[in-house]
């Protein structure tokens, strides 16, 4: 019972509950702060993987900016029911679909049996090189997806004032 | 067995004390005392920092505006903010039968949390942190980040709508403010090389504040309008929305408010510090030179400057409008820092290991494009903004009357 | 590992302690209610919300201006952005001239997109 066993334990519970939380709570702000658990909880697992930078950049984009623009996309909705909606006619099916994905992962891991590797820390010293050396076509297009993620907000936003 | 304690001087100092007379199983619990001891001692300069900061502000804005601040409580006024936490203490706790009782409650509670997270890596003195980790400016803007969600709870959590809509205008005053102050960061590093305050401590052969001083006027103003001060404090204000996202609070929940906002000056401040003016280090001479202070009054004098720089601009500067604070994040400081990271690459392109005189050629490049990119900046806008936006074909004032 | 486990372990505690401080404050407050040193006085027009004096008319905020989630959304692309400069940065020393003309080539891309958002006047407040 090392340390590090009791914090992946606590944390996986953690991101589970979250999600769990997202998805069965009845007021739509909580369930929003039950994905903000949710993905710190994997930060805190991306820190038990020894990479800290990736764990940073989670709670940054995710937790930050990710999170605000899911509760202005709530906003944008009809307040009137805000806190009070609550659509669980498809449990049944969400619930086999959650299921059916779980066995899949299992029977993959079962079945190939992936190998263990030790842990070693993978500094942002061997993040710069690989991602500007090895990697740089895809960080190249990496720009234009967000290109395209700016284009797309401006025609969003401008598409609903009609101009 | 035992941790490492790199550096710094007080785990060592406290650790071996404990460690000295506990039984060897027990080091853990040596480590565990030690951190504490300086949880609490940065808890306790956090809070006083912050009654500090509060009682400067009211004298010295009084004294801007040609009177007397507190003055009554105490000498000088010193007690004014323990009488106010005091009187916030017992006044009556009124929830609002609209508002969402968890929410409400929780966000002033977690509202200082950022506050306490980003200073924990920041060093205050020679060797003293609590925590030196490899990522710590990243960490810093990582927790900042994380504060815009808890104003937002707390607008939501009022049931006001009025409340509501104040706390989405702060969210997005501070999410358009977040870009400029994270890009004017990139030009330390690339100086620096290191995430590591520690480390960009003891990089600065010059202070920063020379070497980058777009990146100095970038974070600076953009730190105030994340703070929701100074001239960028509409969202709060008493003529605007009430008052804005914390209409609802009364008593302790306004105080922990309250209390989050002036603790979340000292953040700003002590990063300043840091990264633009040395840290602990004397800022005048060169590194390992003897000093004259001990560590950490230089770096208590470098925070209360920095404070009083943002007392001096909230009290100089008058409040601008919402289109206006829009605009400048996104049209003026934001070209900025993309500039200044130009810049600052190529220079460190062509220099990699610098000498002192090429120091100072970078020093003096980068005024000047400072101040040529602000200025020409400004007179572009202004221009831009005194140009007709519509084509208005002059009309003939009065008909001639025969 | 272990002493990497220890910092973090110190942090979740520094967490603790920097959400109960507040924690406590309001925890004396409520004592102080049931000393009776605050008073506790409910009352109807006391549970009502603000709204300058008046009584409230009609239900919650409707027109939520779509400004703010195209800010939130320019947010997101620019922190990303930022996320990519980070470590670009801290490594710029030891990288060529090529990591340099390639973080160019990424920031004019979105620099472009930022300036088509500029003109298009997408930046103006409502």
């Amino acid at each position: 019972m090392t340390p590090s066993l009791i914090a992946l334990a606590f944390l996986a519970a953690l991101a589970l509950g979250g999600g769990l939380g997202v998805v069965i709570s009845r007021n739509v702000v909580y369930a929003a702060l039950f994905l903000l658990v949710s993905l710190g909880a994997v930060a805190g697992l991306y820190l038990l993987l020894l990479t800290e930078f990736l764990a940073l950049v989670q709670v940054l984009i995710y937790g930050g900016a990710v999170v605000i623009v899911i509760v202005f996309a709530l906003m944008l909705t009809r307040l009137q029911d805000f806190a009070k909606t609550r659509d669980h006619h498809q449990w049944p099916l969400g619930l086999a679909a959650a299921l059916a994905v779980l066995g899949l992962l299992a029977a993959t891991f079962v079945v190939f049996q992936p190998a263990v590797h030790p842990l070693q820390s993978t500094g942002i010293q061997e993040l710069g090189n690989e991602l500007f050396v090895r990697w740089a076509l895809p960080f190249e297009i990496a720009s234009l997806v967000l290109l395209v993620a700016l284009i797309g907000a401006l025609i969003i936003s401008r598409a609903d004032r009609g101009e | 067995m035992g941790p490492v304690l790199a550096d710094n001087s007080i785990y060592r100092d406290v650790y071996s004390f404990f460690v000295g007379f506990m039984p060897h199983q027990l080091w853990w619990l040596a480590y565990l005392i030690a951190g504490l001891t300086i949880m609490v001692l940065l808890a306790n300069a956090v809070l006083l920092n912050t009654a500090v900061f509060q009682w400067m502000e009211r004298r010295l804005l009084g004294r801007f505006q040609v009177r007397f601040g507190p003055n009554r409580v105490g000498p000088f006024g010193l007690l004014q903010p323990f009488a106010d936490l005091l009187k916030l203490l017992l006044k009556e706790d009124i929830v609002p039968e609209a508002a969402d009782r968890f929410l409400f409650t929780l966000a002033p509670a977690v509202m200082a949390a950022p506050v306490f997270l980003v200073l924990a890596v920041v060093p205050f003195g020679k060797n003293s942190y609590l925590l030196d980790l490899n990522i710590g400016l990243l960490y810093i803007i990582a927790v900042g980040t994380l504060s815009t969600m808890v104003l937002f709870l707390a607008g939501w959590g009022s049931g006001n709508r009025y409340a509501l809509f104040g706390a989405t205008r702060a969210v997005a005053q501070l999410i358009s403010y977040e870009v400029p102050m994270v890009l004017s960061l990139v030009g330390v590093l690339l100086l620096a090389g290191s995430l590591s305050l520690v480390q960009i401590v003891e990089a600065q052969r010059l202070p920063f504040l020379l070497l980058q001083p777009l990146g100095f006027f970038i974070f600076a103003v953009a730190s105030i309008a994340e703070m929701n001060r100074g001239p960028f404090d509409l969202v709060e204000a008493e003529s605007e929305i009430v008052a804005g996202y914390h209409t609802e609070y009364s008593g302790i929940r306004f105080g922990l408010l309250q209390l989050g906002e002036y603790a979340a000056a000292s953040v700003p401040a002590a990063v300043i510090a840091t990264v633009f003016l040395r840290g602990w280090a004397n800022p005048f001479v060169p590194l390992g030179w003897p000093d004259v202070l001990p560590s950490h009054l230089w770096f208590f004098l470098k925070v209360f400057l920095v404070l009083f720089l943002f007392i001096w601009v909230r009290a100089t500067v008058p409040r601008l409008r919402i289109d206006q604070v829009m605009g400048f994040a996104w049209k003026f400081l934001l070209p900025l820092a993309l500039v200044n990271i130009f810049v600052t690459a190529i220079e460190v392109q062509l220099w990699r290991q610098p000498t002192t005189a090429q120091l100072w050629a970078m020093v003096l490049v980068n005024w000047v494009v400072a101040a040529v990119a602000v200025g020409g900046l400004s007179r572009a806008m202004e221009r831009h903004r005194r140009r007709p936006t519509a084509s208005v074909a002059p009309v003939p004032i009065s008909v001639e009357v025969r | 590992m272990e002493d990497y486990l220890r910092q973090y372990g110190l942090l979740f505690l520094f967490t603790g302690v920097a959400i109960g401080i507040p924690a406590s404050m309001l925890l004396v407050s409520r004592m102080a209610q049931l000393a009776r040193m605050r008073p506790h006085k409910p009352s109807p027009v006391k549970a009502q919300l603000y709204e300058c004096g008046m009584e409230t008319i009609g239900g919650r905020w409707n027109q939520f201006n779509i400004r703010y989630y195209f800010y939130a959304l320019l947010f997101l692309v620019f922190d990303v952005e930022a996320v990519f400069l980070y470590p670009w940065a801290v490594h710029f020393k030891k990288l060529g001239l090529f990591a340099l003309v390639e973080m160019f080539v990424f920031l004019a891309i979105l620099v472009i997109g930022f300036v088509y958002a500029w003109r298009k006047r997408a930046l103006e407040w409502r």
